[in-house]
């Protein structure tokens, strides 16, 4: 870890240096591979919330949420068949496939992922600042979250 | 420190705007085809007053459609789940509203099983373009 990388991490109370495992841990995926993402995919999944990257989680959390969508974590996002199967199909040739990330989670929710927990171990009550509200606003943090884009060191954590 | 970018996804994720739909969608459009729908269901034309009523009550459930859009939504509301920002749904103060089919009907059968635990019927649809359309 360079000096600059160091004093960032000092910066920013040790915050952003709990990040760099996951950063390399998603890296893994090579999401260099990811292409071809529908255009429905995005439409759709960003609706409501970031549209979370296939890598992110693994083949059977997202068939557990793609199965369920009339009955999305209380709300209905239920989807015509074509644009379910299409998103599906993209979601599915792009999860992720290491042990640690594709892990079954509890409720197929990323947020709850083994590894999103580790990994955000010190944040249980930033999550309820008035600037973030919820785990699943990566975009709070990461400000490059939009693109997918997790890189540790542009972790800023809201006031 | 290594640098972790996603870009690969970045640009494929970038904006992409669908196609708006067909020519004829508007939210006048809509409210003609909602009341012609609760005519042949035996229902008068779409009210203003009961549309902002039943926006603004809830409906045997937790949520009204004014948890999410705010009781008059000539501003801005916020998913109560997400915490996202949700434009206007008044056409004069966002006229991509009520623009494409697919996506007002989508919503409508959507939001409607949320709040009514069933779709709107054709007249609850109108009360409420009706009001939609009347506000400034």
């Amino acid at each position: 870890m360079t000096n600059a990388a160091f004093s960032r991490c000092v910066g920013l109370a040790l915050l952003a240096c709990a990040l760099p495992e996951l950063a390399s841990v998603v890296h893994a995926q090579a999401p260099a591979s990811i292409k071809d993402t529908p255009a429905s995919f995005t439409a759709e999944c960003s609706s409501c919330h970031l549209a979370y990257a296939p890598f992110l989680t693994g083949q059977a959390n997202w068939r557990g949420i793609m199965a369920g969508l009339d009955k999305h974590y209380g709300v209905d996002a239920s989807l015509d068949s074509k644009t379910q199967r299409e998103i599906s199909t993209w979601l599915l040739a792009n999860a992720a496939s290491s042990a640690s990330l594709a892990a079954a989670s509890p409720d197929f929710r990323i947020t709850r992922s083994e590894w999103f927990v580790r990994k955000h171990y010190w944040s249980a009550s930033i999550w309820k600042r008035a600037s973030i509200k919820s785990a699943s606003n990566c975009a709070a943090c990461h400000s490059g979250a939009a693109r997918s884009d997790f890189d540790a060191g542009s972790v800023r954590v809201p006031k | 420190m290594q640098s972790f970018r996603f870009l690969a996804v970045g640009g494929a994720l970038s904006l992409s705007f669908a196609s708006v739909g067909a020519m004829a969608d508007s939210p006048a459009s809509f409210l003609e085809r909602f009341n012609a729908e609760a005519r042949n269901a035996g229902e008068g034309p779409g009210n203003a007053a009961r549309g902002q009523k039943f926006f603004n009550q809830t409906h045997g459930n937790e949520w009204k459609c004014a948890t999410c859009h705010g009781a008059v939504p000539t501003g801005k509301g916020e998913h109560t789940v997400t915490h996202k920002i949700i434009d206007s749904m008044a056409p004069a103060l966002n006229p991509q509203r009520f623009t494409d089919a697919a996506k007002v009907d989508k919503w409508f059968r959507r939001n409607c099983k949320d709040v009514l635990t069933r779709e709107c019927t054709a007249r609850e649809k109108a009360d409420v373009m009706a009001w939609l359309i009347s506000l400034k």
